[in-house]
């Protein structure tokens, strides 16, 4: 008989894994109540520097090629799918469904994946314009990403909820701090550790796992958030925060559906140039 | 102040400290200037000023005794009816009525009234150095006390700038303390104002006393923006070197209207010291006879017709 | 005798002002409950143009039950395109009308007639125009196809462009389908009642648009006001934010055109004489009292001498004075408050060691005015730097390398507009790249058209106004 070895859950921040500066952790136990694990339980200073590695990744990943985000987007895919038992038993021992949901939901991951990496190079040509201005000017208008953007993925999906919310952001050069299912947070992880080894640069991709309602507040009031997707939050908690996110005009968004490329626009800017057109 | 030593280098690396023009920026300034609205009293100062300011100009193949003679009898007394109306700036004629014109202005009361030629080879410029050295020699013999030569717009569309500039040099040399030199820039062929602003530099650097658009024989002539580049240039060079150059359009200002947009835009691009016949004129025919009718409605209340001013 | 101009009065008669008005709801004007009004004047010469209605919550209310009244029963039952032909009517009357609303905007506004006349009213049109072209193309907005009106749309805009503000919002929330309920600035409303009569003699259904006057006490009547489902908001970032968290928790989404300090880079190879021009619209035109303003000059340090002394002899040419002559460059401060806070925040400049430089200028005895004002020395650690003026005041700093330019530019929580000069075409397209600003004028400044997306990042506001982008504001889409 051999003893499994068992996963410590810690933070993805900047890059690297560390436990909760805090020194916190919560108990994740299955459907039936038997102990999963202990994950990290972060604090507003483990946020703080997820804030701060999200803003030095913005100006790498933001400058990218779009066509070389979509293939990292695209890498992401193709390593879920190498370890997508691993996110299916995993799944299967949090949600308590079948293997056949739980498969079903990490294909669903994955395909979420390959479709927003083939938007990062189109949202521009199809979202941007060229305006016709009277007189002698070119003008044109493009969508950037708008930074640093924080998100509360839905509380009750493990994986599928997750991408659904990170993918869009990061698809146009936004770094994200991502807050997990505070119910459901093993597959956060272990989509950190695909992530951590599919070419995304360190500090794109933050994830957190903790009590949603603690970092909520921090999250809303940082003033060096630009955007947050509340999708994960209660509507109390979605108020509060826009009433602290209201110091430096964040751009809160939730979301209805799954899949949109307005999930991607809600998180850019719509820049306008205009230039003189002569001799 | 010497910027140019004449050789080749030394003339583009001075055309090169020069900044670029934005077309649709410069366009829009000359535009707003346009919508001054000068009325009245200022109204009836820029109107005498413009006479003042006119080279009043027959430049035709069908010119004769007479009619530059007749020209030169308005160009005395614009309005025969009012001594108070001031006379014009000049007469400008072909090299071979300078002398008809002279005797003419003289004998009519007009003795400080200079005569222009236009000169080497105008309008196209196109023949040897020696000729357009007769062309000014011979116009000055005669009288003309102001040389309006043009430039070669093929040497400078081809980059031969040193012929540009030696050729002025070299007819500034003829006219040394005997006349002004005015020189033509042609701008509607050289089409765009960063070239206007080279020329007008080139043209300054190599000793004009007076930069003018246009030999009248090609369109578009003296625009506004033409204007409003030329006028920047001899702000700039006075700055640079405390000398005032002459700026004269030429061409297409017809109207009372188009007048006072030319003096508008010398008072608020050159400045007001530039609103004086010495640095300022403008090279027209009928813009004479609009400027009278403007004028007599201003003293007369009402509106005036053709018939009341004179042909020539 | 040099060339003086002599006064050119644009004449007044073309314009009637009424000795009192009341407000605009259902079609109809009628007096505020409690007949309680407000004074509007002329700041140029501190003469009370009109008394002005006073709408308290209880008028809003009926405004905003018009507005329901009209949405429901009538404007979002009229095909799309019998709509937008309302809107072309709206856009002709302001042509045929355009010199009276010209006139009056320059009498109650304070800017000069030039402006008025060549920019806000026949921009004010175009923003009718374009958008009227737009009701029944809708489904090529971008937002799915058959995006649906929000509903009743609260506006409350403020005194710089008042009718071209009222245009930008008033367009195309009727194009998209809503009905309106709009309080324009306190100090200006004149140019939105005159509005109401040409709703009038266009024929627009009672109720489509509803024009209520006063002051914030009103503006935040409509924003509370649970039967309005859509804020659109144009004014101070103080405000904006107050909106943004009034509206937290609820239904209701905003439009937020706030405030900016736009840095206007200046590098070493501009053409000169354009950038001066461009220096000067960016700040002086409008007085200045512009959101997107060129206020902070970031000049490339080796030609600061050089830029200065072409600034210092254009700005001497400024013709300040009677907002009503046809050659004034720059009108009236619009208010006492306005004024005074710009004297506040310019004399912290001279506190704080910047080196002030103003024109010789004679400025009118009666009325607000603040001559054209420089401010060299500037770092980015001064008030004047960070804060926004709303005046003819400039800040003028420098920089060395255009990271440098950069770094300058966007070390502030706005993000509206900025400019950048220069000659070399790769270098624009780099730096309107990094810079964080909505607007971005290349080689020229303060360029506005209907057709063209208009709002800024950070602090600067949520949305765009204008063009395909800004008509999203206006739609719930499918997300």
């Amino acid at each position: 008989m051999r003893i499994d070895v068992k996963k410590t859950y810690k933070l993805f921040i900047g890059g690297s894994f560390p436990r909760s500066e805090s020194g916190r952790c919560y108990e994740i136990s299955n459907a039936k109540g038997v102990f999963i694990a202990n994950p990290a339980q972060a604090s507003r200073k483990d946020l703080r520097d997820a804030v701060v590695a999200a803003r030095s990744a913005f100006g790498g990943w933001s400058g990218a090629t779009a066509f070389n985000r979509g293939q990292i987007l695209y890498r992401a895919a193709e390593i879920m799918e190498g370890r997508a038992a691993q996110f299916v038993d995993e799944i299967v021992a949090v949600e308590g469904v079948t293997s056949s949901a739980a498969k079903k939901q990490v294909q669903e991951a994955i395909d979420t994946w390959v479709w927003y990496s083939g938007w990062c190079d189109k949202i521009g040509s199809i979202f941007g314009s060229t305006n016709q201005v009277s007189g002698a000017f070119y003008n044109f208008t493009i969508p950037e990403p708008m930074g640093v953007v924080a998100a509360f993925a839905p509380q009750k999906s493990s994986l599928l909820g997750l991408v659904q919310t990170i993918a869009p952001i990061i698809a146009t050069g936004n770094t994200v701090v991502a807050v997990a299912s505070q119910k459901l947070p093993l597959s956060a992880i272990t989509l950190a550790e695909v992530l951590a080894t599919s070419d995304l640069p360190g500090g794109v991709v933050n994830i957190l796992t903790g009590m949603t309602a603690e970092l909520a507040p921090w999250i809303g009031s940082h003033m060096d958030i630009d955007a947050v997707d509340a999708t994960g939050l209660t509507s109390a908690q979605d108020k509060e925060l826009r009433v602290a996110g209201s110091e430096n005009l964040k751009r809160v968004s939730t979301f209805k559906a799954e899949q949109s490329p307005q999930r991607i626009l809600a998180f850019m800017e719509h820049k306008t140039v205009w230039h003189p057109i002569g001799i | 102040m010497q910027v140019i030593d004449g050789s080749a280098s030394s003339i583009k690396s001075f055309l090169k400290t020069l900044s670029p023009v934005d077309q649709v920026g410069a366009e829009s300034r000359a535009a707003m200037l346009a919508t001054r609205s000068i009325k009245t009293s200022s109204k009836s100062w820029a109107i005498d000023m413009a006479i003042s300011m006119i080279d009043l100009t027959t430049l035709e193949g069908a010119d004769t005794a007479g009619k530059v003679k007749a020209i030169c009898n308005k160009a005395v007394r614009p309005d025969p009816s009012d001594p108070t109306v001031p006379h014009v700036g000049a007469i400008c004629v072909y090299n071979d009525m300078v002398k008809i014109a002279r005797t003419h202005l003289d004998a009519a009361g007009g003795k400080d009234i200079p005569v222009a030629a236009v000169s080497t080879a105008f309008p196209s410029g196109r023949a040897s150095l020696e000729v357009k050295r007769v062309d000014t020699e011979d116009a000055i013999a005669n009288g003309a006390a102001e040389i309006d030569m043009v430039i070669d717009r093929g040497a400078f569309l081809s980059g031969d700038l040193e012929k540009v500039y030696s050729e002025i040099k070299y007819i500034k040399s003829l006219c040394e303390g005997r006349a002004h030199l005015k020189v033509i820039l042609e701008t509607g062929e050289l089409v765009t104002l960063d070239n206007v602003r080279k020329a007008s530099f080139l043209a300054m650097a190599a000793g004009a006393d007076f930069i003018k658009t246009s030999t009248g024989k090609v369109t578009p002539a003296a625009t506004a923006p033409v204007v409003l580049v030329m006028l920047e240039a001899v702000r700039d060079w006075y700055a640079m070197t405390g000398v005032k150059i002459g700026v004269k359009p030429a061409g297409g200002i017809r109207t009372t209207k188009d007048a006072i947009k030319q003096l508008v835009l010398v008072n608020e691009t050159a400045g007001p010291e530039w609103l004086t016949p010495e640095l300022f004129r403008i090279g027209a025919s009928a813009l004479l006879n609009d400027l009278l009718m403007q004028r007599m409605k201003l003293r007369d209340g009402h509106y005036a017709g053709p018939n009341y001013v004179t042909l020539d | 005798m040099t060339f003086e101009y002599a006064p050119a009065l644009e004449a007044t008669s073309v314009v009637k002002i009424k000795s009192e008005y009341g407000l605009f709801i259902n079609g109809k004007f009628v007096p505020a409950k409690g007949g309680k009004s407000f004074p509007t004047i002329n700041p140029a010469t501190e003469e009370t143009l009109s008394k002005i209605a006073f709408a308290s919550a209880s008028d809003v209310d009926k405004a905003v039950a018009a507005a329901r009244a009209a949405y429901s029963k009538v404007w979002s039952k009229m095909p799309a395109a019998e709509r937008g032909k309302y809107l072309f009517r709206i856009a002709r009357i302001l042509q045929e009308r355009a010199r009276e609303f010209a006139v009056l905007e320059t009498l109650n506004n304070g800017k000069p007639i030039r402006e008025t006349r060549d920019i806000d009213i026949p921009l004010a049109a175009s923003h009718f125009f374009y958008h009227a072209g737009w009701a029944d193309k809708l489904d090529h907005a971008g937002m799915g196809s058959s995006p649906k009106p929000h509903g009743v749309v609260g506006q409350v805009i403020p005194w710089n462009f008042p009718l071209l503000m009222l245009s930008w919002k008033i367009a195309p929330a009727l194009a998209t389908g809503n009905t309106v309920v709009l309080k324009p600035a306190e100090t200006t409303p004149l140019t939105a009642l005159l509005f109401a009569e040409v709703c009038q003699q266009a024929g627009l259904p009672a109720g489509v648009v509803n024009i209520v006057t006063g002051d914030g006490s009103t503006g935040s009547a409509i924003v509370n006001h649970p039967g309005i489902d859509k804020i659109a908001f144009t004014g101070s970032t103080a405000v904006g934010k107050g909106i943004a968290r009034a509206i937290a928790g609820t239904k209701k989404s905003a439009t937020l055109e706030l405030g900016g300090k736009g840095a206007n880079i200046i590098y070493e190879d501009a053409a000169i004489d354009e950038t001066v021009e461009g220096i000067i619209s960016g700040i002086f035109f409008n007085q200045g009292h512009v959101c997107c303003a060129g206020s902070r000059l970031l000049v490339q340090e080796n030609i600061q001498d050089e830029l200065l002394e072409k600034l210092k002899r254009r700005i001497s040419m400024i013709r300040v004075g009677n907002p009503l002559d046809k050659n004034t460059d720059l009108g009236a401060i619009n208010s006492a408050a306005q004024l005074a806070k710009i004297r506040e925040l310019a004399d912290s400049g001279d506190t704080e060691g910047a080196e002030r430089w103003s024109p010789q200028c004679d400025l009118p005895s009666k009325g607000f005015w603040y001559p054209p004002t420089i401010f060299t020395g500037v770092t980015q650690a001064h008030r004047i730097a960070q804060e926004e003026i709303f005046g003819p005041v400039l800040s003028v700093l420098t920089f060395r390398t255009p990271q440098e330019a950069i770094e300058k530019a966007n070390n502030t929580p706005f993000g509206l507009s900025a400019g950048i000069w220069t000659d070399k075409g790769s270098r624009i397209l780099w730096t309107a790249k990094h810079l964080k600003a909505g607007v971005i004028w290349a080689n020229t400044f303060n360029k506005f058209d209907p057709a063209s997306p208009f709002g800024g990042y950070k602090e600067s506001g949520w949305g765009r106004e204008g063009g395909r982008h800004g008509l999203a504001a206006y739609l719930k889409g499918d997300h």
